[in-house]
């Protein structure tokens, strides 16, 4: 599954995009954001305040508690600040 | 119904896309064009810099066209984001809405400018006069009052 970053979101994780294996039992974004978390310090940072952090699947915004079943790629990014 | 959407760096001439919007039609009675400028926030800002998500930029703002679509009989749409670096007094953004009458080109423009700002996947931030790199631009609730109210 790819993930990508953008904003300060990208910035906190120091990259742009990854391809990662989830294990078993990832079945949200919230469940992928706790896996993240996990990884290290870098993921912690980005997501410390995850009310903030709003996610998309394959193009398309989603909550929190949305499945990732099938999700080709998932990003992370702040609160939208075009116009 | 017509409907442009563009993504892009390079700068836009309103006067041009209108005429491309409107050209060869008798219908069109109204056509609403809404300009978003880079300021220099009292002389502190050397540019702005854009980020967006490619791919789900395009998309998302097609889906925002689509809602405009079934809300108001509009005639046709153009919408052009640009990103990368801009400096003030530049154009940012472009949105053009037509209808017979005005009514629904003024709301059409004023609806898609509002879910614009919070779900286009666009991110601002500054480039100071004095050469450093300045903070991303915070999103406004204010903003999202402003969606909120078309709901």
């Amino acid at each position: 599954m790819k993930l990508v970053y953008f904003a300060w979101v990208r910035e906190r994780v120091g990259k742009t995009d990854e391809d990662v294996e989830l294990p078993e039992g990832i079945g949200t974004v919230a469940d992928l954001v706790r896996w993240l978390k996990g990884r290290g310090e870098e993921y912690s940072y980005a997501f410390e305040n995850e009310g903030v952090v709003r996610a998309a699947v394959d193009h398309v915004h989603v909550k929190p508690e949305a499945s990732i079943a099938g999700a080709r790629e998932i990003a992370f990014f702040p609160p939208m600040t075009g116009g | 119904m017509a409907r442009t959407i563009r993504i892009q760096s390079e700068p836009f001439d309103t006067a041009v896309e209108t005429a491309i919007l409107t050209e060869g039609r008798a219908d069109i009675g109204a056509v609403v064009a809404f300009t978003g400028l880079c300021r220099d926030e009292g002389g502190r800002l050397a540019a702005l810099e854009l980020e967006h998500y490619p791919g789900m930029a395009e998309a998302e703002i097609d889906r925002i066209a689509g809602q405009a679509e079934s809300r108001w009989p509009l005639l046709g749409l153009t919408v052009i984001h640009r990103f990368g670096r801009i400096s003030p007094g530049e154009e940012i953004v472009l949105v053009l809405a037509a209808s017979a009458h005005r009514q629904a080109a003024f709301e059409a423009a004023s609806f898609l400018m509002d879910y614009l700002k919070t779900q286009a996947p666009f991110w601002k931030r500054e480039h100071l006069k004095d050469g450093t790199t300045g903070a991303w631009v915070e999103a406004k609730e204010a903003d999202d009052r402003a969606m909120e109210r078309w709901a």
